[in-house]
């Protein structure tokens, strides 16, 4: 092993500033909606109401940890319904392999959070510190009252920015009025705070200073990525064969052999990952498409046709290159794989707004005491013991009629507080346990055999709504 | 440094420099800060070690200077929950319980609670499930020695059954008839005992066993063996038999007695454990 002279290089490199110019054009104002619309839902939804009656929270969204209940609008989830949370996010996932598998890595340009407020927060940058060559002179400048003026102006609207974010964030877990009342008056509960404080902070580093960093070294979603793409993927890339070999000098003698880039650095001065798309397709890419306006706006100027940089998949490459003209972009899309993730989506989807649909009001589970499995009484009946849950998914108070069916003779008593024997009340949106009896006289065939099947039912009083578990009953045999 | 810089041919990345045999390593640096996040991780590890215990020595651990310990932790909590449960075991020890309502916090708290006396203290002999083992009664089914109401019950588990220890225990002392009877009579007797829950006999023994019930029997078990609960004398009519109802048993029963034994559990539970267990008790089936 040989050592060259001198000092090792670095093996740790300093984060190069990026300072992303202003751009105007289709994708940036698409990104414009986007942005305005992911933010609007994220801060605006805990403040919707939704009125569910007096016994529950009006809160159109609501996570409400301590009461074990998730409310959405019309959709009430319990904890033994979280088959629909794994559900959506089964969906979520496969939603992401559609949009990845047929448009790269749209999610990451578009809707990520990280994208989202960076954006936001470069923004604000642009607002008061002005665009890319005020700021790259603002960097490089000595500290001076103005430097100090325009940083910390720039801190100060992010820091809020960040508040508000990691504020919005606690309103999905609590009543959002209340707990923003209290969160002024300084009575809400230290959880609140705390977690305020630590989103506070996350999205005022990684929205201020982390940036594509966050994306480049901390989130594991762009190296799963490449995964789900393919040839056929539509990325952000640049028409090597149209614009190479680039060129300033038009107007020398060689201009004839040039391409259609005239190396004007646009793509690479908005790029919000600091990279250079003529490079190729690499990992720092999160095709936000804002070179796509850069060099649409250029080509214009100089009267060439748009989309030198554009969404592309590599098997265009070849194509255009032997100068077939460019597939529409339903050619790119619709293909078996894309096809495959959208039908499997929505069989999920359907399948969950079905089991949303047939979903009782009334839950019911009976747990059959098994230590000891009978009780012989002083006339020689044999008596089982069930633990029975009710629960009422409705916002009214209900009473329950507690019944059996089965082939055999077997009596049921119901261990109830209630008024009426063999009744449980159940309080709105809650589970009420009772004990069951179920007895076989001596006589019966039931007391003597094994195993009796039987049926509990409970039955609404009101309504005559029923839900009804099979169960067993143990006999001496 | 970067009088040395080599580029690599291919790729056009830096190399380290390193040179093994020809082949080189490509130099993609590590952002700077993820070293700082590292250097805050072994800053964060040392002083989490000072903070808490930590380091093994010979006989024990480094405590740590906050004085944390996660038994110290546990029994925080179980004084934060005695404290707040603190007012309703109160009114669960002085209330009556023949008036408490199944309502009352009092007595939910009592069921609850009692349940984990029960399983503590009882368990052992009475089974988890309470249902009792050869010798030791079911406390589920609608029988009971010496009664089934909450102050019976209560009673029993203050004071327990046949012990030395508390001078107010329930007390019965069963003949071992062996020593006054002669084999044939307690076969007899045996017979006619069997007849009282209908049971498969030899009629003309039991029709001489049911003089000797009369004259040995009946003063506790009563005439027709419906037991008497003053002296904790078992029905003899029913379908249930702690230590067993065939002729076997009830031979031997008759021949030797039995002696069943309860502590007392007054000096070992306070006033609201006792109440706790009482209503536990009561209410898993056979309560009175």
């Amino acid at each position: 092993m040989t050592q060259p002279q001198g000092a090792p290089p670095s093996l740790y490199a300093a984060r190069e500033p990026i300072f992303p110019r202003r751009v105007k054009g289709t994708f940036r104002t698409l990104k414009w909606w986007i942005m305005g619309g992911t933010l609007a839902v994220y801060y605006l939804t805990p403040f919707i109401r939704w009125d569910r009656g007096p016994n529950l929270p009006d809160q159109a969204v609501l996570i409400d940890l301590a009461g074990r209940r998730f409310y959405f609008f019309w959709i009430e989830i319990w904890p033994h319904e979280f088959y629909f949370v794994a559900g959506l996010l089964i969906m979520a996932g496969l939603g992401l392999f559609l949009f990845t598998s047929a448009l790269g890595r749209v999610w990451c340009g578009y809707t990520c959070p990280q994208t989202v407020w960076t954006d936001l927060f470069i923004l604000v940058e642009r607002w008061i510190e002005g665009d890319r060559n005020a700021r790259v002179r603002l960097w490089n400048a000595d500290w001076s009252l103005r430097k100090l003026r325009l940083r910390l102006t720039k801190w100060v609207v992010w820091f809020f920015i960040a508040l508000v974010t990691g504020g919005a964030w606690v309103f999905y877990f609590a009543d959002a009025p209340t707990l923003a009342r209290d969160l002024v008056t300084v009575q809400a509960p230290f959880i609140a705070y705390s977690t305020i404080l630590v989103l506070t902070a996350t999205t005022f580093v990684f929205g201020g200073f982390m940036r594509e960093q966050v994306c480049n070294y901390m989130c594991p979603w762009p190296r799963i990525q490449a995964a789900m793409m393919d040839n056929d993927t539509l990325t952000v890339a640049y028409r090597h064969w149209r614009g190479e070999p680039r060129g300033k000098h038009r107007k020398a003698a060689d201009a004839g052999k040039l391409g259609d880039c005239i190396d004007c650095m646009a793509c690479v001065n908005v790029c919000p990952a600091g990279i250079d798309i003529r490079d190729g397709q690499q990992m720092e890419c999160i095709t936000c498409a804002l070179c796509i306006d850069a060099c649409d706006d250029v080509m214009a100027r100089i009267g060439k046709p748009r989309g030198l940089i554009g969404y592309l998949a590599l098997a265009d490459e070849e194509r255009e290159t032997a100068g077939a003209p460019p597939r529409p972009i339903w050619q790119h899309v619709l293909r078996p794989r894309t096809i495959l993730y959208t039908v499997l989506w929505s069989l999920i989807g359907v399948v969950l707004v079905y089991a949303l649909f047939i979903r009782s009001d009334i839950g019911l589970t009976v747990e059959p005491v098994r230590n000891p499995q009978f009780v012989t009484l002083s006339d020689g009946a044999v008596r089982n013991t069930y633990t029975v849950r009710i629960r009422n998914l409705t916002a009214q108070d209900r009473t329950f009629r507690l019944m059996l069916t089965s082939d055999e003779i077997l009596r049921i008593e119901v261990e109830t507080d209630g008024p009426h024997e063999g009744h449980v009340t159940v309080p709105a949106n809650e589970t009420m346990q009772a004990r069951v009896y179920v007895t076989a006289r001596p006589q019966d065939p039931a007391a003597e055999a094994e195993i009796t099947d039987l049926r509990l039912w409970v039955e609404d009083v009101g309504s005559d709504d029923r839900a009804g578990v099979a169960t067993i009953f143990n006999g001496r045999g | 440094m970067a009088d040395h810089k080599e580029k690599d041919e291919i790729t056009g990345i830096d190399t380290t420099g390193h040179d093994w045999d020809g082949i080189k390593e490509l130099n993609n640096p590590l952002p700077r800060w993820w070293l700082w996040t590292l250097y805050a991780t072994i800053v964060w590890a040392i002083a989490y070690t000072i903070a808490y215990p930590a380091w093994p020595l010979i006989n024990s651990a480094t405590g740590g200077v906050l004085g944390y310990s996660t038994r110290g932790e546990v029994a925080d909590q179980i004084a934060a929950v005695d404290a707040q449960n603190a007012e309703v075991a109160q009114r669960l020890a002085s209330a009556d319980l023949s008036t408490l309502a199944p309502d009352d916090p009092a007595h939910r708290y009592g069921v609850a609670g009692g349940a984990s006396v029960f399983l503590s203290h009882c368990s052992q002999c009475h089974g988890s499930g309470a249902a009792g083992a050869v010798g030791y009664p079911n406390l589920l089914d609608d029988d009971w020695l010496w009664g089934g109401t909450l102050e019976d019950i209560e009673y029993t588990v203050r004071h327990g059954i046949r012990n030395e220890a508390d001078p107010d225990a329930r007390w019965s002392q069963m003949p071992a008839f062996g020593e006054l009877l002669e084999g044939e009579e307690i076969a007899a007797t045996v017979e006619h005992v069997l007849t009282l829950s209908g049971k498969d006999h030899d009629a003309a023994l039991a029709a001489q066993g049911a003089i000797l019930f009369e004259e040995q029997c009946a003063a506790c078990h009563g005439e027709a063996g419906e037991g008497m609960r003053d002296q904790g004398a078992p029905r003899l009519s029913d379908a249930i038999w702690l230590y067993g109802g065939d002729r076997d048993t009830l031979t031997k029963t008759i021949t030797y007695s039995r002696f069943g034994v309860m502590p007392p559990w007054g000096p070992r539970l306070d006033e609201a454990e006792i109440k706790a267990v009482t209503l536990y008790l009561h209410q898993l089936g056979g309560g009175e």
